[in-house]
């Protein structure tokens, strides 16, 4: 059976050998034109004046267009309808898409678009956190408030007090493959090949603006050079500018943003500013925490109110909070609009509160993970009952919505429930959104991890190290994840699948999820063979695409192989049964007796192969065809409320990263990485590590050497590699140890495995961590380690540590 | 401007805007998009192809400076029938995710263990003039300037040092 084994990624003939096909790679229709934008020079302001003409008249110009050649500006938004294509009167950040040049080829696209003269009455940008409070430049009206108990009284009750503020870096995606979209126009309607994680989501804003019905629009892909949440939204512009341009001029269109013209124009990850205040007793044990979340969303609010959402949803992370409050303010500024990148907000919140744990732990003299242990929820069986309480501010929640398929749609069209606090009964396991834990798992992980990390030897030998070395210091951390597995949107959690068996025996699977490198075909593909009991090499997975799987879910949420695999195995279990049925019926016995392993068809006393089986069941004339469909149980989530089951299930994990610094240049090394991970029965686990591995990475580039610089005038300054450093070859762990914790998925999954796409990528904030623990060996203070911790943080963090009155240098 | 590249034992004769980047000529010209641009900047590696044996990014490099030169790109090394030893080491140890880094990471690779073969020296060699081997540290060193966004670099690690030893055990 080939579930649970580690079989190679689908595509990787093709990619070793360069065969594998990006959109940027497909042939083009003779006659294809190319786009490219012309982008605002100034963060805000009102445009006076916009000058084309040299730009027309730049040689292989075709078109030009502007606010002034559209009724009705297309729209880009998945949420709000706030992202007009090109800016209309106002532009709201230095990238914005002015005019978009239609050209003979790219070259000669972007050469003309920078021929434009656009003039600006300049108003004060709006580009920092206090910018925006002063302003009350934000999303939803006010705070988005969610409580239990009373944290303030619980915090003044409390024995010792930890507060601080310190702020996280957003992070640019990256992926290697930029946005890209061609579009071939049709007799009634158009073709799209988008790099898209949603291709439904890419199929109703082309619809919407060509006003066509989604029937009349086919977005196909096929796979993506990375996607890591970047291509959720962020594809849309790209695909509705071709879609115009096709329209009007009857030619294929094709654009795809130079990397510099991706960073400036895309969002990124959001940055937070996250204030905390614990009162804790004398063992370290959280008695209120109060936690306030200061969340840069750019100028549109895209995805930005269910990312700030998953971030409060983990601002618990692992940790029983009795009293908590959370209070999450959506800042809108004159930047890139942030977007989703992998974990959705959930590592936002998630280090949040493991910065609390690790400055408790500073405060009280006490080792962190200890602190960590003693704030655990309870494991799984052990929990204890207490009563409790959960109360919710309401959020103002705006604009009509269409775009129900995207995570930025509301829930409900009524408008905001009315609001009604009540009590519920929670236990130790209880969620300050009033989730119980029911599958918890870290008491067991965590000790596995610290036996197979060898870690409380590793954290003597460091202290040691550190009291004889007075330049190089080292850290160790070890820190828990706990990720909510569900859209928050519950509406999401479906998905379809189409099936078609060929009469010889050769399978197509087609599903709604969209291939980016995590190896999702490779696992939907499993999970069909171990259905019919063949070899995976009968089995092909075409493109995604919306004429065989409509309505689909981006590919997001880590939930795609969750979903898909479901809808697939629906799908063949129905065909399944059909062929049992038919041999049954031709060779006795019964449907429920008949046996699918091995390339071959046990049916009472014979043995068919499946060729022989599929072609009778076909001459039989049965339908070798079928959908499959799959909507996640359980999940109820009640957004305004902040109340209910948001998450199926939780996926667990933990991480020890051991760092060294040089505390004269702030320069650093993770030395070494430990991870256990827990991907319940994992469909494959070979594309399973290699999730965890890339996610540690990601995630520890995130918090250390991936910095977003914009300046004064609200240009980002880092907008290529040469200036926004990813990790390189070199700058993975020395020594890397990943484990996957192999216990079964206590709910009803694929095969009872376990999303993986996300969770991992939170594991870097161990990294994070140690490097705040060789910080505070340099002295007495908390160091308070900013992120990303540059080697330029790392010295003001030694500094910090050393305390005021000493010199970086006097105890050298 | 006229130019003849032959690329992968192919002459190809091109007219070209003087200003095509080798890459473009690959790519739009010459139609072998096996070789990617990932940012265009000399900084990702991801159009890494090897011209007269030596591994350069193609985006930095002007077509018209490669008259008559000979251009391997992934295409070259091998085909899924017939890998070269580096691609079947990529596709056995998994050394790749979305893909899109993966023929520059391999054509890279292959003029890298020629280099380590030819002795010579890199920023964590110990020394000059000793014998360079293939070692992890040199590996990721040699190979920092071709990113992977998905970091799949452990499995990348673990394909160049298998390609490299099988080299050594056949030699």
């Amino acid at each position: 059976m080939s579930v649970s084994s580690s079989l190679p990624h689908e595509s990787a003939g093709l990619h070793v050998t360069g065969q594998a096909r990006y959109v940027d790679d497909l042939p083009v229709p003779a006659g294809c034109l190319h786009l490219a934008f012309g982008m605002s020079s100034v963060a805000r302001g009102m445009i006076t004046a916009i000058d084309l003409e040299a730009v027309r008249a730049a040689p292989g110009v075709v078109a030009v267009y502007s606010a002034a050649d559209f009724a009705v500006m297309p729209d880009c938004s998945p949420s709000l309808h706030d992202e007009p294509l090109l800016a209309v009167g106002e532009v709201h950040y230095l990238g914005q898409p002015v005019f978009v040049v239609v050209a003979e080829s790219h070259l000669a696209a972007r050469r003309a678009a920078r021929l434009g003269r656009i003039s600006y009455d300049e108003r004060p940008a709006i580009l920092t956190v206090e910018d925006a409070l002063a302003a009350g430049s934000r999303f939803e009206g006010g705070p988005v408030i969610w409580a239990r108990g009373d944290a303030a009284e619980a915090i003044a009750g409390a024995e010792r007090v930890v507060e601080g503020s310190f702020e996280i870096g957003g992070q640019e995606h990256f992926y290697l493959e930029g946005q890209a979209a061609l579009v071939l126009p049709q007799e009634d309607g158009a073709v799209v090949y988008s790099s898209t994680q949603h291709p439904t989501e890419i199929q109703h804003k082309v619809a919407e603006a060509l006003d066509l019905p989604m029937h009349a629009v086919r977005v196909e892909m096929r796979r993506m050079g990375g996607g890591f949440g970047g291509k959720e939204s962020q594809g849309n512009a790209l695909a509705v500018a071709c879609a115009v341009a096709a329209a009007r001029t009857g030619l294929p269109c094709k654009m795809r943003y130079d990397r510099d013209d991706d960073m400036m124009i895309t969002g990124k990850r959001h940055d937070f500013r996250i204030r905390y205040r614990a009162g804790v007793d004398t063992d370290g044990r959280v008695l209120g925490l109060e936690v306030t979340h200061l969340v840069r969303c750019g100028w549109s609010m895209d995805l930005s109110l269910p990312v700030a959402d998953r971030a409060m949803l983990h601002a618990d992370n692992a940790y029983w909070l009795p009293a908590v409050r959370i209070e999450s303010h959506r800042l809108r500024t004159n930047t890139q609009s942030a977007t989703a990148f992998r974990g959705f907000g959930g590592p936002q919140g998630m280090i949040g509160v493991e910065r609390v744990m690790d400055h408790v732990a500073h405060t009280l003299g006490l080792n962190p993970l200890a602190v960590r242990r003693a704030n655990y929820y309870p494991e799984a069986s052990e929990a204890e009952a207490g009563p409790g309480e959960v109360t919710q501010d309401e959020p103002e929640v705006t604009g009509a919505d269409r775009d129900l398929t995207s995570r930025g749609a509301v829930a409900e069209a009524g408008g905001p429930a009315p609001r009604t606090p009540r009590d519920i009964s929670a236990s130790k396991k209880t969620t300050p959104y009033g989730m119980e834990v029911e599958d918890f798992i870290l008491h067991g992980l965590t000790e596995e991890l610290q036996k197979s990390s060898n870690f409380a030897a590793r954290q003597a030998a460091i202290s040691e190290w550190n009291s004889t070395n007075a330049i190089l210091k080292k850290g160790i951390a070890l820190t828990p994840v706990k990720f909510g597995i569900s859209f928050t949107l519950t509406h999401l959690n479906q998905a379809g699948a189409l099936v078609h068996v060929y009469q010889d025996g050769s399978v197509q699977l087609n599903h709604g999820g969209t291939e980016m490198g995590q190896g999702l075909h490779r696992k939907v593909a499993q999970v069909a063979a171990a259905a019919f009991g063949i070899d995976d090499g009968r089995i092909r997975i075409t493109a995604t695409d919306t004429g065989k799987v409509p309505n689909t879910s981006a590919t997001a949420a880590s939930s795609g192989a969750d979903l898909n695999g479901m809808a697939v195995k629906a799908a063949c279990d129905t065909l399944r049964g059909r062929i049992a049925a038919f041999v049954a019926e031709k060779h006795g016995g019964t449907a429920a007796e008949v046996h699918f392993a091995g390339g071959k068809v046990f049916v009472g006393t014979e043995e068919l192969t499946w060729e022989q089986a599929v072609a009778a069941t076909y001459q039989g004339r049965v339908s070798l065809s079928a959908t499959g469909f799959y909507a996640t149980p359980k999940i109820t989530w009640d957004r305004v409320k902040g109340q209910g089951r948001p998450f199926f299930y939780f996926a667990y994990g933990a991480s020890v990263s051991e760092v060294v610094i040089d505390t004269l240049t702030g320069e650093y090394r993770i030395l070494r990485a430990d991870i256990l991970h827990d991907c319940g029965t994992s469909l494959n686990p070979a594309l399973d590590l290699g999730q965890i591995e890339g996610g540690y990475v990601q995630g520890a580039g995130w918090l250390t050497t991936e910095e977003l610089v914009w300046d004064a005038k609200g240009r980002l300054r880092t907008h290529a590699p040469s200036t926004y450093k990813i990790p390189a070859c070199s700058d993975r762990p020395g020594q890397f140890n990943v484990g996957l914790w192999q216990h079964p998925n206590r709910e009803e999954t694929i095969h009872r495995s376990k999303a993986v796409g996300e969770p991992p990528f939170m594991h870097g904030i161990s990294a994070f961590l140690a490097l705040s623990a060789a910080c505070a060996a340099c002295g007495p203070h908390y160091p308070a380690l900013d992120a990303p911790a540059t080697p330029e943080r790392v010295l003001a963090a030694v500094a910090r540590a050393r305390g005021p009155k000493t010199a970086c240098n006097d105890e050298l | 401007m006229h130019v003849t590249l032959t690329i992968n034992d192919t002459k190809h004769s091109l007219d070209l805007d003087p200003r095509t980047t080798l890459l473009d000529a690959i790519r739009s010209h010459a139609g072998l998009t096996g070789t990617k641009k990932g940012c265009d900047h000399g900084q990702c590696g991801a159009c890494t192809v090897m011209v007269n044996g030596r591994r350069i990014n193609s985006c930095l490099s002007l077509a018209v400076m490669h008259d008559g030169d000979a251009v391997t790109t992934i295409e070259g090394l091998g085909t899924p029938e017939a890998l070269s030893p580096l691609q079947a080491a990529f596709l056995e140890t998994d050394g790749f995710q979305c893909g899109y880094c993966t023929p520059g990471q391999i054509c890279s690779a292959t003029a890298m263990l020629e280099e380590i073969r030819a002795g010579w020296p890199s920023h964590v060699s110990e020394t000059l003039d000793g014998p360079a081997l293939p070692t992890e540290a040199e590996i990721a060193e040699r190979m920092s300037g071709n990113l992977c966004r998905c970091s799949a670099y452990p499995n990348i690690v673990a394909a160049i040092r298998l390609a490299a030893a099988e080299r050594e055990d056949a030699a």
